[in-house]
């Protein structure tokens, strides 16, 4: 079968991705005394965040533009710009409390379930502004899927977790209800270990179990967006894994947006990296820019675990 | 180590306390089976097969027995809770689902405290006014009317409660599927608080099955087995209250077996509550 020699296999760090102009950023000279980007943050006085030119292009399937979020009096996303590249895996990284999950909730607008909250600028999806006045809420959530930190099946048979999306969208169909069933559990790749219980309770399913199955509920909508908050903090390494495996499965079908304060995560599954800062965003790039030559040495100190 | 006498003055306490404790404990439970006891002495022997089949027969020193009244105050009760638990179960939902109503919210919950700690005869005159005086009779409406608005706040507090421990993850995660709020309550939250829901309705019918109060004033009491609701209506209670109060050994007795049937009825239902409740989902993801 192979005629040429086998290459040895490609490592879960997505090389390949690397962009030729990271050449011409490793290039840019660093002033010795310079402008602390973390400290400048910390005194609420305005930077400038590293954005990587390819992901300067403002045709995301999800674009983030000038949003600020406050929870009563308190900012806790400020002026953030992102564009969500579309086919890729963008991660969110950062210290605890620095609005990365925050951010992430503001893209299917469930920070509308908390009292007090107040948004400025907006995001688009797929195009469609998430916080124009006549913004059909509902549609918007069938279209941007969510995983949650802690895995959270309803209560139900794995069936009825599976279906739930397609039921209130007024599928009654037992046929297609069960194709999608099947699919989706395959795509979450929990298939093989509960086709022969599909009626029995999702709370009997282990932890990580119970993670693929939200994965399994999320995508049989066929979301454009996946929304990832922090799937795996909740489970032992070895499901940590077949999660990681998972989401760089789903990736080549769907958009996903994930935060992980993991760093080998972030580096693992993602094409795409923003950092963020006490609500602001410092840098944003491709992953293996982002991770070996970053662009600013706060990045860098992060990402090498000096703080956060 | 060793005792000093602070040690064992702290020990003491200690043993004293938790004495106490369990002599409260099966002072309680001492004198519920006395009552009880009492209760079966007395009532046993009045208590037959014909109480449980037969009408009263008019006379006084053989007076049959009490089928129209445990079938009245089956009815009764049934009529109550088709009015009181959809009411009672749509304010709880309200109540634990509708945060962000505020300043609504707690004038309803503080309504619904104050309702549940309306003594029961004030109900029943509510009743007299509102449905007997209207109506222009006695009448079973009236009963089922005042027994229900008894059953309301109990059962809005208790679902609040109930609802309240479906986590906010289910919540969340059928929003972001798309779901309206209507579908969430319908699909996610209510069955995840079946058990617990029914729970609470079942309390609350425990409480109005005894009720004698508000029922002297609406339905009034029959000794008929006359189950239309436009009429008097039967009642245990009432029977039991009726024949007790009267002058006549035979009756007084058959109240006694009314009361041991009442107080089993209560016993049968709370032990039903506790076996629901022991199974309901709720109390296994709370």
């Amino acid at each position: 079968m192979n005629e040429t020699p086998s290459k040895p296999a490609m490592s879960p760090v997505k090389v390949e991705a690397i962009d030729p102009l990271d050449s011409a950023v490793l290039d840019m000279p660093r002033q010795a005394p310079r402008f602390n980007v973390l400290s400048a943050i910390q005194n609420d006085q305005p930077h400038a965040p590293a954005i990587h030119p390819s992901v300067a292009h403002g045709k995301g399937i999800v674009e983030i533009k000038d949003f600020s979020l406050y929870y009563g009096p308190k900012k806790t996303v400020h002026s953030v710009s992102l564009s969500i590249p579309v086919g890729h895996v963008t991660a969110l990284i950062g210290p605890s409390g620095c609005g990365k999950s925050t951010l992430l909730r503001s893209v299917n607008r469930l920070n509308d379930l908390v009292d007090g909250v107040r948004t400025t600028g907006d995001i688009l999806v797929g195009g469609e502004s998430v916080y124009a006045p006549g913004t059909d809420v509902i549609d918007l959530r069938r279209r941007v899927g969510m995983v949650f930190q802690k895995s959270n099946p309803f209560p139900m048979s794995i069936f009825d977790n599976v279906v739930y999306g397609l039921r209130i969208h007024g599928e009654r169909r037992r046929s297609v209800l069960e194709e999608v069933c099947e699919r989706s559990l395959r795509g979450a790749a929990l298939w093989d270990e509960v086709k022969d219980r599909l009626q029995s309770s999702a709370m009997g399913l282990s932890g990580g179990q119970q993670q693929r199955l939200c994965i399994a509920r999320a995508i049989a909508v066929e979301p454009q967006v996946l929304l990832m908050d922090e799937p795996c903090s909740a489970l032992d390494p070895i499901a940590t894994l077949k999660i990681e495996e998972l989401i760089l499965e789903i990736s080549q079908k769907y958009t996903v947006l994930i935060v992980t304060h993991n760093m080998g995560q972030a580096s693992r599954v993602s094409d795409y990296t923003a950092f963020m800062y006490l609500g602001r965003l410092v840098e944003y790039g491709p992953t293996s820019h982002i991770f070996q030559t970053p662009t600013l040495p706060e990045t860098e100190q992060y990402i090498t675990g000096k703080f956060g | 180590m060793r005792r000093t006498a602070y040690d064992l003055y702290r020990r003491s306490l200690s043993a004293l306390i938790f004495a106490g404790c369990v002599g409260c404990a099966v002072l309680i439970v001492g004198v519920l089976g006395w009552v009880i006891g009492y209760l079966s002495s007395i009532g046993a022997s009045s208590l037959s097969i014909g109480f449980f089949t037969e009408l009263p027969s008019g006379d006084v020193a053989n007076p049959g027995g009490m089928k129209h009244a445990i079938l009245g105050t089956l009815a009764l009760v049934a009529m109550a809770g088709v009015i009181g638990v959809p009411l009672g179960v749509a304010t709880g939902i309200y109540l634990a689902e509708f945060k962000q109503d505020r300043y609504i919210l707690a004038p309803v919950r503080f309504t619904a405290d104050v309702l549940a700690g309306v003594p029961s005869i004030v109900i029943g005159i509510l009743g007299y006014e509102l449905v007997v005086v209207p109506m222009g009779s006695y009448n079973g409406w009236a009963g089922a009317f005042a027994l229900a608005f008894i059953m309301v706040p109990i059962v809005a507090r208790t679902s609040e409660e109930m609802l309240r421990l479906v986590p906010d993850s289910y919540r969340a995660a059928s929003l972001a599927l798309g779901a309206t709020k209507a579908q969430t309550i319908t699909r996610v939250v209510l069955p995840a608080a079946t058990g617990s829901l029914i729970t609470g309705i079942m309390l609350a019918l425990a409480r109005i099955c005894g009720e004698t109060a508000p029922l002297l004033f609406t339905a009034l009491g029959s000794r008929l087995l006359t189950l239309d609701p436009n009429k008097p209506f039967p009642s245990l209670t009432v029977q039991i209250y009726t024949y007790a109060t009267g002058p006549y050994p035979e009756q007084k007795r058959l109240a006694w077996a009314g009361i041991l049937v009442l107080v089993a009825l209560l016993l049968a239902l709370n032990a039903l509550i506790r076996y629901v409740a022991s199974r309901s989902i709720t109390r296994s993801i709370a």
